[in-house]
């Protein structure tokens, strides 16, 4: 083994394109279970964003409009799963896991003649002098847009459900349905709403995996990144910087051992790919450990179905 | 204006219809889906549905193959539909699934090449064991700590596909395999292999398993108090813990019964029709096991019929590719696009819809 071909600094810069993918869907997925709902399709989304956003930017050959599609294509599919679930009042843990087993088939079939193909190349942001600082310079100031989009969303969500009337109601009526709908606002719609931003953020995270990250479109690419998702919201105990942070730690983690496995560690590589799940359910582990603190910080509505009864 | 009205009761007809109707839309979908692809719709559906059983070209290949595919959707999901009906979300079925045909392969190929009746049934109780721990890794997280079963029992599915291939490659790779990936065939090793039971109709262990599963659920839960505790604590939780249903329990042998039976389900796979531990073993049924759990309504019936059913689908879709070019990723659509319909016609058997002239408030 030679560790000393792992170079820090290309590790740790390439540590926030890794987490960027499990970033995006995460905070998506705290705005939808901070209204009420959880959504466990996220992986579906995901690899239906990758695949849309793939499609549109080989063929428009611009890696921008190509996050745009998978965007649109990822709250497209969540609204599906929000139409069922809203509406029609099915249960949440079932149509979400419909919603994945139909966004990988449906993925594969839209992404069937686009194997093998590369994607147009996203540049790096031109930040000047800030990206010729030595050590930072590297780390923090020489990558694409999308890195700095997702953490302004990150910031974006914070704002807005610590600090405006828009994020209390939606706190609302993610803490009691009941109560919001008789303080008259629409639960229903809210809730929607809140599903297709998690629907367009998870997208884009899927995008950046096959435009940025990858970048190719292969079959079942996201490989459980949407599930590692859903946990680390859990991780962050729905707080928008904590979700930042577990990313951040997560995308280390797979960086990490990705680097440890080119370095030839005496360790079988299919043991080191393991490590991430299994890390995830050792955070899981620890965070609901405390019980009381773990039921205090979920949305106390998380989950429950909503049927206005007049 | 349309509005909902919540029924006192399910209504047993509709629940009986809903599955029907769900497979009729998406019929209509998965043919406009064809049609888009640029197939003739009718015919793809009828080379589908219809084909594998009653055209004579190909039925005499195809309807053994019903019973292949269908025992391990209806064993997984019958494990699955206990679980699922007292609000105990095992999805990791396809983890307990390798982890038990990895673990019963284990010990037929210990004793490889000896020669003895007692090895394939040391091979069940392996499988069925392995299963079991399996599934009970994010049962005893949850029991102690109250971890989340859905993310656990799904993280799993990720770390036994890596074992898989660990195993595929190292210890369990065939010593006379010239260096290539995948164990020994255990269809060639008699003591272990489990072979078709009536020649032409596919039936195999697996099969036989799978019956005595759907008539055990049965009597489980419409004759035993275990299977009432398990209805009663999907009904209602609280009522549930006032009756003296302890959840901790509950959750244990729920997750382990629907752990061993997927444990079982995988064993019966690698020693038979798959034949060998190899890197892409696994075929998927974990997860659509849970598609059949509930088309099946989470019923015992309902499930035998909706596994014979979603195993059509696999064999009338190979069919499909092989015969239209239809691709295999379609028919993984179309099962997924099943469980949406169904999810959402359901709502016509939990309440009224109602047309009413839109009030002014």
């Amino acid at each position: 083994m030679d560790l000393s071909s792992i170079n820090p600094l290309i590790l740790l810069a390439s540590l926030m394109v890794a987490s960027t993918p499990i970033l995006l869907a995460a905070i998506g997925e705290l705005v939808v279970e901070k209204s009420g709902v959880l959504n466990l399709g996220v992986e579906g989304m995901m690899i239906v964003g990758a695949v849309t956003g793939f499609i549109a930017a080989v063929n428009l050959d611009s890696p921008t409009l190509g996050f745009i599609a998978a965007a649109l294509g990822g709250a497209l599919l969540s609204l599906l799963f929000g139409f069922l679930t809203q509406v029609l009042l099915s249960n949440q843990v079932a149509t979400g896991l419909a919603l994945t087993l139909f966004g990988l088939g449906i993925a594969a079939l839209m992404g069937q003649n686009y194997v093998g193909i590369r994607a147009p190349a996203t540049s790096d942001v031109p930040l000047g002098p800030l990206a010729d600082i030595p050590v930072l310079g590297p780390v923090l100031f020489q990558h694409d847009a999308m890195i700095y989009i997702s953490i302004g969303i990150v910031a974006a969500v914070w704002y807005v459900l610590t600090r405006t009337r828009a994020g209390l109601i939606l706190r609302a009526v993610g803490e009691s349905h009941d109560a919001a709908h008789a303080l008259g606002y629409k639960v229903v719609r809210i809730r929607l709403m809140a599903i297709a931003f998690g629907g367009a953020c998870a997208g884009l995270g899927g995008a950046y995996l096959s435009l940025v990250r990858v970048p190719q479109w292969t079959e079942g690419m996201t490989a459980g990144a949407g599930w590692i998702a859903l946990a680390i919201v859990v991780f962050a105990s729905w707080k928008p910087w904590r979700a930042l942070l577990g990313a951040y730690l997560f995308g280390g983690i797979t960086v990490l051992q990705l680097n440890l496995q080119a370095a030839g560690l005496k360790i079988p590589v299919e043991y080191l790919s393991m490590s991430p799940y299994l890390i995830t359910i050792l955070v899981l582990v620890i965070m609901s450990r405390d019980r009381t603190r773990a039921a205090l910080n979920a949305p106390a509505a998380l989950g429950k179905p909503f049927h206005a009864s007049s | 204006m349309i509005t909902l009205e919540r029924r006192p009761e399910p209504s047993r007809m509709w629940q009986a219809l809903t599955p029907v109707l769900a497979v009729v839309l998406t019929m209509i979908a998965g043919g406009l889906l064809f049609a888009l692809l640029g197939k003739d719709p009718f015919e793809a559906i009828r080379t589908i549905f219809w084909d594998p059983l009653f055209n004579p070209q190909f039925a005499s290949y195809s309807r053994p193959q019903l019973l292949v595919k269908a025992a391990p959707l209806i064993l997984i999901a019958i494990g699955l539909s206990l679980g699922f009906r007292a609000g105990i979300w095992n999805i990791g079925a396809e983890g307990q699934y390798i982890v038990g045909a990895i673990c019963g392969a284990a010990v037929g190929l210990a004793f490889y090449p000896t020669e003895a009746i007692y090895i394939f049934p040391l091979m069940v109780l392996a499988g069925a064991i392995g299963g079991t721990l399996w599934a009970m890794i994010p049962a005893v997280l949850k029991i102690r700590f109250g971890t989340n079963e859905i993310l656990v029992s799904l993280m799993l599915v990720y770390v036994a596909e890596q074992l898989l291939a660990s195993m595929a490659l190292g210890a369990l790779r065939n010593p006379d395999g010239g260096g290539f990936p995948g164990s020994r065939n255990l269809q060639q090793y008699p003591s272990a292999a489990n072979p078709e039971l009536i020649a032409g109709t596919g039936a195999h262990w697996g099969v036989v398993a799978a019956f005595i599963a759907v008539i055990a659920a049965y009597v489980l839960l419409n004759k035993h108090l275990l299977g009432y505790q398990i209805k009663l604590t999907g009904q209602a939780p609280r009522a549930a813990r006032f009756a003296g249903v302890r959840p901790n329990v509950l959750i244990a042998l729920c997750l382990g019964i629907s752990g061993g039976l997927a444990g079982l389900a995988g064993l019966f796979e690698v020693s038979g029709p798959a034949g060998q531990i190899s890197i892409d073993f696994n075929s998927f049924y974990g997860f659509t096991a849970i598609i059949v759990a509930f088309l099946g309504r989470l019923h015992p019936i309902g499930i035998l019929l909706a596994g014979l059913l979603m195993a059509l689908t696999y064999i009338g879709g190979e069919l499909a590719q092989f015969m239209l070019g239809i691709p295999s990723a379609a028919i993984q659509a179309f099962q997924g696009m099943l469980l949406f319909f169904l999810l959402g016609v359901d709502v016509l058997s939990n309440f009224r819809i109602r047309i009413k002239p839109k009030q002014v408030a």
